[in-house]
């Protein structure tokens, strides 16, 4: 009994961890895919059929080319920058809910790789702390480009932060819960006579709004790409960087975009719920393969979305940047914290008059 | 200013309404843009594969033609090197010597000819200026890429049309 | 086990801690003391103080220190070009640290750390449920106030940011 749970949560593990760095890894080769399509090109299409094999070659060239230390630059600072950027990366598609349970045995496993009550907060420390790779690394390099890379990602990260915060926070007015797995539950239940549709989006428009624009800034992508600016910062906190520390940090931000999306479809769009999935009498464990399938599929659909963002906007101006975070996201998400809790207590005890 | 063509439209810089300071209709119309392009026909031609129809007057390389009997026609008149605006064409007149009828079609011939393809413009007015139609720009063939500037230019050696075989 | 981890735990923010006093350039000085927050949150965790460990975590170590490092970064401070801080002011600062060391000593001597009642205690204490209800019915009003507290010096830090009438810009 234990040793089967074991081996389950075991592969779970391994899964979760496999998937999240193949996802990053064919984030490059889509992403380069969707930018010769959107401009009207046919993109990589020599390394294999189609260019499948594209990343690899990628990665073997990156692993082959020189790995250049600048001459004043703090090496051992320098080399935990990026590393330290992929760490944090990886750390966070932990607590994420990739599915429902298994049974197993007469037991329920959890498709998930640990289960915490504050799930949603760990995600949240540890975006906050993908900051310090960047940071670390800019500063490290000795560079004036760089540091500034650094420190314009260290407050565009904090800046919005708050109002991510603030959008989970009616999401939790919401769910009461902190918990990624609960969270995912309530939005399996029944909504407008459908199974699996009680979706947050439903009740969290603007919330999620905010949440999606934030999570842009924080994954540093366009169009809040400004730390990695090349018009003004030639290549801003990875300008002094090759071979495998560059490839470290581009593929920690492929790493980002994935947990950001995963995080965005189990909050917002159902996570492993798909319309009907109880009304079709099937069995346990072939609804949790299909949720699974369904919740790849959903974060897919958000990649994607994050590459046809980036083929498709402009780039931010460093005072508008600021000005949308501070004078617009930040009220916006605090009068929607406020209409959410009123109408929560309106709903639960009506009227106060 | 009064504007001399008329043409020059006034703008005038009104302040954003609350649609366009929301700037959210503003990327969804690019993003649906972007989404069109996506689906678009692609225009990249996959070159070693497909090659671009060329169109029959097209002007390619050069070549120097050779009569019905295997000979060449060129006869070092220098009107082609007149015509050539970029100067790319220089030529050495030579006799033609006793036995050699089978080799030039007439008396005079050009003992080195070559054409420099790093000037040509590839104009085609070598072609027009040839009174005894030797010179000639193929619709088929591109001078290719080299690594040395030597490499363009081009002699007899490369220019002069190979031989027929059954006259060999 | 536990005890193992809460060993390993306190050794590190000792070393980290230590580090953060020692080392001599300020930029390291930064990073050690994110790794000392780093091995509190362990330690909150091994309380089973989740929601502490996740603040401490979200707050401390994302936010705080990002703008420490941010403003030390900006500073650029070198060893070479640090000037040589006069004997009279290393004396002042070891005899008010010495003073700051004695009433710390006094003040804990005699303090009771509170032992705990094994069969009574509640091992959930710590989450996040159980404080919410705590901070928001038992301390409702202190931690109100604390928030008012919070806007005023919030309030306080725009004043001193906004730029006055005819200030010229410093950058």
């Amino acid at each position: 009994m234990e040793s089967t749970e074991f081996l389950v949560r075991s592969a779970v593990i391994l899964a979760v961890f496999g998937i999240t760095l193949l996802i990053a890894t064919y984030s490059t080769y889509a992403e380069r895919k969707i930018a010769a399509f959107i401009q009207d090109r046919v993109g990589p299409n020599r390394a294999g059929p189609m260019g499948l094999l594209q990343p690899l070659a990628d990665a073997v060239k990156l692993f082959f080319k020189e790995e250049f230390v600048p001459a004043n630059a703090n090496k051992f600072l320098f080399i935990a920058g990026p590393s330290l950027a992929m760490l944090t990366a990886c750390m966070a598609s932990a607590v994420i809910p990739f599915g429902n349970t298994i049974l197993i045995d007469g037991q329920y496993i959890n498709v998930q790789a640990i289960e915490v009550n504050i799930g949603i907060l760990y995600i949240f420390g540890v975006v906050a702390l993908g900051v310090y790779g960047i940071m670390i690394g800019g500063w490290a390099s000795n560079n004036k480009f760089s540091l500034l890379g650094a420190i314009r990602a260290a407050s565009q990260n904090i800046s919005y932060e708050l109002a991510m915060g603030m959008s989970i926070i009616a999401l939790l007015l919401v769910s009461s819960s902190l918990s990624l797995r609960v969270i995912a539950q309530q939005q399996g239940e029944t909504l407008f006579g459908i199974s699996g549709m009680n979706w947050n989006i439903f009740y969290q428009p603007l919330g999620f709004l905010i949440f999606i624009i934030c999570a842009f800034a924080e994954t540093n992508r366009v169009p809040f790409d400004l730390p990695e600016c090349e018009t003004e910062l030639i290549g801003g906190y990875h300008t002094e960087y090759s071979s495998m520390g560059m490839g470290l940090y581009l593929f920690a931000e492929y790493v980002n975009i994935f947990v950001a999306s995963a995080v965005m479809a189990t909050l917002y769009f159902g996570g492993y719920n798909f319309p009907f999935m109880y009304d079709l009498g099937l069995p346990h464990n072939l609804v949790t393969l299909i949720g699974t399938g369904v919740l790849f599929i959903k974060i897919l659909m958000f990649i994607f979305f994050f590459m046809w963002v980036r083929w498709t906007l402009p780039r931010f101006r460093y005072d508008q940047l600021m000005n949308l975070g501070w004078k617009v996201l930040i009220p916006l998400s605090i009068a929607n914290v406020i209409i959410t809790a009123a109408v929560i207590l309106i709903s639960e005890q009506g009227l106060p008059w | 200013m009064q504007s001399l063509s008329n043409r020059a439209k006034k703008l005038e810089k009104k302040p954003m309404n609350f649609s366009e300071r929301m700037y959210l209709p503003a990327i969804f119309q690019g993003l649906s843009i972007t989404m069109r392009h996506f689906f678009k026909k692609k225009a990249t031609i996959k070159y070693p594969e497909e090659t671009r129809p060329m169109s029959a007057v097209w002007r390619g390389l050069h070549v120097l033609k050779r009569d019905e009997k295997g000979r060449e026609r060129c006869t070092a008149c220098g009107l082609c090197a007149v015509a050539c605006p970029a100067e790319a064409i220089t030529m050495v007149a030579g006799e033609r010597k006793r036995g050699e009828e089978h080799l030039y079609r007439e008396e005079k011939y050009a003992v080195s000819y070559e054409i420099n393809m790093l000037r040509c413009i590839f104009c085609g007015l070598c072609e027009e200026a040839c009174p005894k139609a030797a010179i000639f720009l193929q619709n088929d063939k591109v001078a290719p890429a080299r690594y040395e500037r030597d490499e363009f230019i081009y002699g007899k050696d490369r220019l002069v049309e190979p031989m027929p075989i059954q006259n060999q | 086990m536990t005890g193992n981890i809460f060993y390993f735990l306190a050794f590190l923010t000792l070393f980290a801690a230590i580090g953060v006093v020692a080392s001599k350039n300020p930029v390291y000085s930064v990073l050690f003391m994110i790794l000392t927050f780093f091995a509190l949150t362990g330690q909150y965790i091994l309380l089973n103080a989740q929601f502490v460990a996740a603040v401490n975590f979200i707050v401390y170590m994302g936010a705080i220190m990002v703008l420490f490092l941010f403003v030390i970064m900006f500073l650029n401070m070198r060893e070479d070009t640090e000037q040589h801080k006069p004997l009279m002011s290393k004396i002042a600062a070891a005899i008010s640290g010495g003073i700051l060391l004695v009433i710390m000593v006094a003040a804990l001597k005699d303090v009771d750390a509170g032992g705990y009642n094994a069969e009574n205690f509640n091992s959930q204490i710590g989450l996040v449920e159980h404080l919410g209800q705590v901070l928001f019915r038992d301390y409702l009003l202190p931690f109100e106030l604390a928030s008012v507290l919070f806007l005023a010096a919030m309030a306080g830090a725009v004043m001193l940011g906004k730029r006055e009438p005819g200030e010229q810009n410093r950058f």
